[in-house]
């Protein structure tokens, strides 16, 4: 039993990691871009913003017919992880980016830094805290998320609570949601306090 | 090397009509005029921050529009209300920003912040490793003022650089500013004529988008123009 949870724990955190990871890599450089283009990045936040409404046990439906990156499985899993975890990142570097003081980028420009400079001197290091937090976030979201991937086979902890559940054994439930509380409880208090060092800075 | 800066026939639709305006290598020349009168947009033609809708800019007789912008930015000095200093950076990385972009050596760039920041009367092995937020409106300006000028600039842009300090700090840096101000043209923004008669030797007064007296600081006052008057009249208390 013990070594059944430790591996669904495992797992569990691959998943939600790699699926972070990608919506960091895919968000960050989106979140710029939004905040470059007024119009479309409206358009654009929309859209994640869109995406976050679908009830999540939905979206994984919706995933299963998609040639590629759907099925039955964890890559669908990851897949939809992703999606979810777009949103806050995006947002958050958005909302990080847009609040630099302007004077602050006005002085960067006057001193004949480049347009690139401007963003990995002043524009990405002030917008830090902010985008921290939306990784946090998303991490924290995606745990719980994850736990119902299982329906469609994206294993992680979800696979105990669901098999809990069929079975009515509270003990399996547990087994698999208190890790999972754990696990969002970690994640939380790490990330903010990599937040909280980053705004005393 | 001071530079030359001429304005030909620049207007900015709506802010500014028809200016032209030549200031010689070396020149310190105050804009001043009521809030809106278009002085803070003619100050950032010369470096770019705004564009002309007509007429030109040039610098050293060459257009801005055939002009490395970035490189005649990291020439120019621009002191503004309110510092814009980099809040993530130190006294010292904010100083040593513009020669770290002119690719400077270490050594060379302390030396330079050294003695500058010596000058402002704010030694580097004091303040070099403070945050910006740690430091008073005074000071944080006497850093924005180093971080301007370490690189001996070709030409001074100041927006108001000391609007927002008590009437004491604000005359202390004035004297700091003026200690500093050889080699270099300079314009300056302001809309208190004392300050313009202290750290200039020509006033230039703009109204509505346009100039209207044009003189030595020393003749400004015995311009017969009502808005002449009207600003030696709205100083002669605080003077």
């Amino acid at each position: 039993m013990m070594a059944t949870v430790l591996r669904a724990t495992a797992e569990h955190m691959m998943i939600v990691a790699i699926a972070v990871g990608v919506a960091i890599v895919i968000g960050i450089p989106l979140g710029i871009w939004c905040a470059r283009r007024a119009r479309a990045g409206r358009a654009a936040l929309q859209l994640v913003d869109a995406i976050q409404t679908i009830p999540s046990l939905a979206l994984f439906g919706f995933l299963i017919p998609v040639p590629f990156i759907g099925g039955i499985g964890m890559r669908t899993a990851i897949v939809a992880l992703i999606l979810y975890s777009l949103l806050p990142i995006v947002r958050n570097t958005l909302i990080g980016i847009r609040g630099v003081d302007h004077l602050v980028i006005e002085a960067g420009v006057a001193m004949g830094l480049t347009s690139r400079q401007l963003l990995t001197d002043v524009e990405l290091p002030l917008a830090m805290p902010s985008i921290v937090a939306g990784i946090r976030i998303a991490t924290v979201v995606g745990i719980g998320v994850a736990t119902i991937a299982a329906a469609i086979g994206g294993g992680g902890l979800g696979t105990l609570i669901f098999r809990g559940v069929s079975m009515v054994d509270t003990r399996l439930i547990l087994a698999g949601a208190l890790p999972a509380a754990a696990l969002a409880l970690v994640a939380d208090a790490v990330l903010t306090l990599v937040e909280r060092r980053l705004i005393r800075k | 090397m001071p530079a030359s800066v001429e304005f030909r026939a620049v207007s900015v639709d709506p802010i500014l009509h028809d200016i032209n305006l030549r200031i010689a290598p070396g020149e310190a020349v105050a804009l001043i005029g009521r809030s809106g009168a278009g002085k803070t947009t003619t100050l950032r033609l010369v470096n770019g921050l705004a564009r002309p809708t007509r007429g030109e800019v040039l610098v050293d007789g060459v257009p801005l529009t055939s002009t490395d912008l970035i490189a005649l930015r990291r020439r120019t000095g621009y002191i503004i209300q309110g510092s814009g200093l980099f809040p993530h950076r130190t006294v010292f990385e904010n100083v040593a920003t513009v020669p770290r972009l002119l690719q400077w050596s270490e050594t060379d760039t302390r030396a330079a912040a050294d003695e500058i920041m010596r000058k402002l009367d704010m030694p580097l092995e004091r303040f070099g490793v403070r945050y910006p937020r740690s430091l008073s409106g005074g000071e944080q300006q006497r850093v924005g003022i180093a971080r301007a000028m370490i690189a001996k600039p070709s030409i001074l842009l100041c927006d108001e650089p000391f609007g927002a300090l008590d009437p004491i700090v604000r005359r202390e840096l004035q004297d700091a500013f003026r200690a500093l101000r050889s080699g270099v043209t300079i314009l300056f923004v302001t809309h208190d004529l004392p300050e313009a008669m202290r750290v200039a030797e020509r006033l230039v007064l703009f109204d509505g988008g346009r100039i209207i007296c044009d003189t030595p600081a020393h003749q400004f006052i015995t311009q017969p123009l009502p808005l002449v008057q009207r600003f030696v009249a709205a100083a002669s208390l605080s003077t």
